[in-house]
């Protein structure tokens, strides 16, 4: 893991270090909606060094996923790897959003991080999609 | 170190094949042979020696029962799980009762399906033996002696015919035992649980069951990189999908295939060993299980080296 990582991690736990300079690790996750749908476009790798940056971009998103609102659909076309740590992370994003009734899912995963969650069998307890396409389809408007 | 032999790799409680399993196994077997003759016995044993394991064999159903074979006069054993039984009586059957043998059974924790098999470990009962019970938890020999006091056992602790010590561990000490270094970790797990990291000059073992890794913390996984570090092989609690240990089943005190992949990758570990086997699992299961977290190795390997995973069996020899 990336030290400015670890570093923040404490720093959340109240563990501060004089000597460091706290540096955000920051995950852009573009927005766009369609046919009544949030979808958000997320890339890269989301494991040990980036899930803090993952949860924090995806937090103002959640925070808005609630019952009556337009549905949040996560774009993963652009994943290439997602590790324990990440699932977990989209495992509590899930829960949040049911427990404010909103609409969660994730869509378009590459086959090698489908894969990930058929083994994982968080295909079995995560709403996924096989496209944006097909999830707007029963989860838009 | 020269081997690790499994005993007993069932998790929480035996099990064993029914009728109606075997039954699926002979019905596979000759489907397989499809009208298939044999010349000889040695046909025979070849064509069922390509069966698929699941046909063939079974992952078995004793609790957890490791053997360690340094190479040395002393015996090292993790876990005195229903495997005990077998394995004491290998020991009869290899020494005999007249020549005096020394254990050492190092034991993650004090629950049932880790002891259970200690009053049928045969070795207990001859005089001359000498059994060293490792383990951290202060009141361990308070937990052997209580599974052998009425009504529990009908045999009493006081009838054990070998001298028995017990021998109180520092979670992160190293103690040098029967020619191996044996440091200790402290693992989570409804009332604490520990594994062990074993060193020889030239190989390290790690045996670490029931333990659940909690994602979310850095210093944990960093931990157990450390504890892991490029050992020769891995001994993991896989008892859960991830799903589940995260779930469902978040603080039962287990851990899944997934993450003893990434832990041993990131450790640089040579080998995984699936371990600790849910007894709700039947071969077909367990066989997939194992097929699936070795293809999760491999879109996960990345830059890493690759890592053998194996999935332990009642009765398997691995050779370090």
């Amino acid at each position: 893991m990336p030290y400015f990582t670890r570093a923040r991690s404490e720093a959340v736990r109240g563990i501060i270090h004089p000597d460091i300079e706290y540096e955000e690790q920051v995950m852009n996750i573009p927005l766009r909606e369609s046919a009544g749908v949030l979808i958000a476009t997320v890339s890269g790798r989301i494991d040990h060094a980036s899930a803090n940056a993952f949860n924090n971009a995806l937090e103002p998103l959640l925070k808005n996923c609630v019952g009556g609102a337009k549905p949040l659909i996560l774009d993963f076309s652009g994943v290439e790897y997602i590790s324990s740590v990440g699932l977990r992370s989209l495992m509590l994003a899930s829960r949040q959003a049911k427990s404010q009734k909103g609409a969660f899912a994730i869509a378009g995963m590459q086959p090698s991080v489908q894969e990930v969650f058929t083994i994982s069998r968080f295909s079995l307890i995560m709403p996924c999609y096989t496209s944006v396409e097909a999830a707007c389809k029963v989860l838009g408007s | 170190m020269k081997k690790v032999i499994f005993w007993g790799t069932r998790g929480s409680l035996p099990v064993a094949l029914t009728a109606d399993n075997v039954r699926q196994k002979i019905v596979a077997a000759l489907n397989a042979a499809n009208g298939k003759t044999f010349r000889n016995s040695q046909q025979l044993n070849e064509f069922v020696d390509n069966l698929p394991f699941t046909t063939r064999g079974s992952f078995g159903g004793h609790s957890s029962c490791v053997e360690i074979i340094s190479g040395g006069h002393e015996h090292i054993i993790c876990d005195m799980g229903s495997g005990a039984r077998p394995l004491g009586q290998a020991k009869i059957a290899t020494y005999g009762a007249p020549n005096p043998q020394t254990y050492h059974i190092f034991i993650s924790h004090l629950h049932w399906d880790h002891l259970m098999g200690f009053p049928y470990f045969a070795p207990m009962y001859l005089p001359g033996n000498r059994i060293i019970i490792h383990g951290c938890h202060p009141h361990i020999e308070a937990a052997f002696r209580l599974q052998m006091t009425a009504p529990c056992f009908p045999v009493d602790y006081s009838q054990a015919g070998a001298k028995i010590e017990f021998d109180i561990m520092t979670p992160g000490k190293t103690q040098y035992i029967a020619g191996v270094n044996v440091t200790p970790k402290l693992q989570l797990h409804a009332g604490d649980s520990y594994g062990y990291r074993f060193d020889s000059i030239d190989r390290s073992v790690v045996y670490s069951t029931d333990s659940e890794h909690k994602l979310e913390s850095s210093e944990e996984h960093e931990g157990f990189v450390k504890f892991f570090a490029k050992a020769d092989l891995v001994i993991f609690d896989a008892m859960y999908s991830l799903a589940e240990a995260v779930s469902v089943k978040a603080d039962w005190g287990h851990s899944s295939n997934m993450v003893g992949v990434e832990l041993c990758q990131s450790a640089k570990a040579k080998r995984l060993a699936l371990f600790h086997h849910e007894p709700m699992h039947d071969d077909n299961q367990l066989s997939r299980l194992f097929a699936e977290t070795r293809r999760l190795e491999e879109i996960t390997r990345h830059s890493h080296d690759p890592l053998e995973v194996i999935s332990a069996y009642d009765g398997l020899t691995v050779n370090l």
